[in-house]
């Protein structure tokens, strides 16, 4: 997996999809179109000033309320890199790696980031970088199941990995 | 050490003596929902997995709820992908307007969930079904199209927080204010992965239509899943829907709880959670002075028979103030004809209220109710997060039918006592 580095958005707790991606917008499921409203009722500027790599670092409970993959997909079409944040609800969490949003949950690095701040993120190792701060953090591992997801580039992949797998085995 | 009743589901569908909090398996599962929001993106990541058939096209549920009848063009052509595809797939569970019903109110009515089942759902809500005794859990479009092609999903088994509810409910207190005072003390996280259990004496009396209120909330408290052990009132409300067989599960009584919280019923309140987290509730008392400009009453949350019945009761004979707009939503076509039956949709109207066809629309912000700038509404719905029903400079405050329906009476929020005086929700 590649290291990603880019300039980091401040958010707090509790960030819904709501936030994400108002269900006013929802009457699309084109990933540019959805860009165009990433964070909007977090922070309405967000998708003009969001440059391409750059990352969102949150607190607890990120994505938390609607089920709708359309928020990791507003994201990750907005090119932001990864979200880091001290937790993430669990129907997003599972979104993100099955859409292969890169996600990791480092609370550590979150209490000390500054909105602006330059974060590197080596998710191979699962290290979190602070370049401004130079300080380094480990995030959470993610369990060997949800690796093999990751690593087939997304669940639809594995599944298609699995499917052939089983053909081949009658 | 005995299982959980969610351990106990999850350990049959793996085919196993065994599973425990932690663990993660692969299952089959017994029925997949999507709906004009969530299926469409679904059905284009099924298509890039190449296969040719629904694994199963009787455990498919397609209900277009969300933005329905459709609001716009873009919308319009959201259910027609879904539309079009239960066509080619031959899906038996595809609902049309004028047939359907907001799906989690839907799906139990018709007898396509029942005790025991594994169901998984791509919408947030679809924990709502664990009030039968069933595992349910909400996904995302991606999880749906790989249940629809291999008829599995895989979980991390929950660990379970099992909630102890006791003491006699006050005059106007339902379900929906047991689940809210519960969200208030354990917080918008307080679950978060968890299953929660309600259990206790005081749910072992309360009827279907308030555990699905409860169970539906779960997710509001970050859970998985939220779930009730099965008795004689399921029993009741299952034996003549299911169209299958079905089994109820129990907890063991040494089963293990990652907590167990105890909730002394007698002293909840009427609740009312305040703008923007379902966690800042308080009790009917503690409302100061708040005028309304909007009152919704339904949803998934609250748009079944035991809801309208008491808006009904409250409503009769008296008028909805005259700054506020109150909008009805029965949660199906089955619900709607029953209210009609009874005669509480001509009260509704008497009292100056605009009766819906079911929708999700208002709930999310959808449509038929969208809030304007500095709009203020009290809804029976699930969430007030910021924007969730219009301008993101609106407020939502949630709270049951009963002070609903008060609330939209007297122009601010009120309590149904206030209204009626001591009288006792059935």
């Amino acid at each position: 997996m590649r290291q990603l580095k880019g300039k980091i958005w401040v958010f707090g707790d509790d960030i819904d999809t709501d936030a994400i991606i108002p269900a006013r917008h929802l009457n699309t499921s084109v990933p540019r179109e959805l860009a165009l409203h990433c964070m909007e009722d977090a922070d309405p500027t967000f998708a003009e000033k969001v440059g391409e790599g750059d990352i969102i670092v949150a607190g607890s409970n990120f994505g938390c309320g609607s089920s709708r993959e359309h928020a990791p997909i507003a994201i990750k079409a907005a090119k932001v890199a990864c979200v880091i944040a001290e937790s993430f609800a669990r129907i997003f969490y599972r979104n993100a790696i099955n859409i292969g949003l890169p996600i990791l949950e480092c609370p550590e690095a979150v209490r000390e980031a500054k909105e602006g701040h330059e974060v590197a993120v080596d998710l191979a190792r699962g290290l979190v970088s602070n370049v401004t701060l130079q300080r380094t953090y480990n995030a959470v591992a993610f369990p060997e199941f949800m690796q093999a997801i990751i690593g087939a580039g997304g669940l639809i992949d594995f599944v298609k990995e699995g499917l052939e797998e089983g053909s081949r085995h009658g | 050490m005995g299982m959980t009743i969610t351990e106990k589901i999850l350990a049959a569908h793996a085919g196993k003596d065994e599973v425990r909090a932690g663990e993660l398996i692969s299952i089959p599962v017994d029925m997949i929902l999507g709906n004009d929001v969530t299926a469409p993106l679904a059905i284009q990541e099924f298509e890039r997995i190449g296969v040719k058939t629904v694994f199963d096209p009787d455990k498919i549920a397609l209900v277009p709820d969300h933005f329905t009848p459709n609001k716009d063009i873009k919308s319009a052509e959201q259910v027609k992908i879904m539309r079009e595809f239960a066509q080619r797939h031959g899906i038996t569970n595809y609902f049309e307007i004028g047939r359907m019903g907001i799906e989690h109110c839907l799906l139990p009515e018709l007898g396509l969930v029942l005790p025991g089942d594994v169901v998984i759902g791509a919408d947030s809500h679809t924990c709502t079904y664990g009030a039968l005794g069933a595992f349910a859990t909400g996904v995302g479009s991606t999880d749906m199209a790989a249940a629809m092609a291999t008829g599995e999903a895989w979980f991390r088994v929950p660990a379970t927080l099992r909630l102890i509810y006791y003491g006699k409910p006050r005059p106007w207190v339902s379900g929906k204010d047991l689940i809210l005072h519960t969200i208030g003390r354990i917080g918008v996280d307080g679950a978060r992965y968890m299953a929660m259990e309600f259990a206790g004496e005081t749910v072992a009396g309360l009827s279907q239509d308030s555990r699905f209120t409860m169970a539906n909330m779960a997710i509001e408290a970050g859970a998985k899943n939220g779930v009730f052990i099965p008795d004689a009132i399921t029993d009741e409300y299952v034996k003549a829907r299911a169209r299958r067989s079905y089994k109820f599960y129990t907890s063991c009584a040494d089963a293990d709880y990652a907590d167990i919280i105890e909730i002394n019923v007698s002293e909840i309140e009427p609740q009312v959670a305040f703008p923007h987290l379902p966690e800042n509730t308080r009790g009917i008392s503690d409302v100061a002075d708040v005028t309304i400009d909007q009152v919704v009453i339904g949803s998934c949350t609250n748009g079944r028979m035991e809801d309208l019945r008491v808006a009904a009761s409250i409503l009769a004979g008296r008028q909805v103030a005259s700054h506020v707009r109150l909008i009805i939503f029965p949660g199906t076509q089955a619900i709607y004809r029953e209210a009609l039956r009874e005669g509480l949709l001509d009260i509704f109207v008497a009292a100056g209220a605009a009766v819906s066809t079911p929708t999700c629309g208002p709930c999310l912000g959808g449509h038929m109710g969208v809030l304007a700038k500095g709009e203020r509404a009290l809804a029976t719905t699930n969430r007030n997060f910021v924007g969730r029903m219009g301008h993101p400079e609106s407020e939502v405050y949630l709270s049951s039918p009963a002070v609903a329906a008060a609330s939209a009476i007297a122009g601010r929020i009120t309590s149904p006592e206030a209204i009626m005086g001591k009288g006792c929700l059935g």
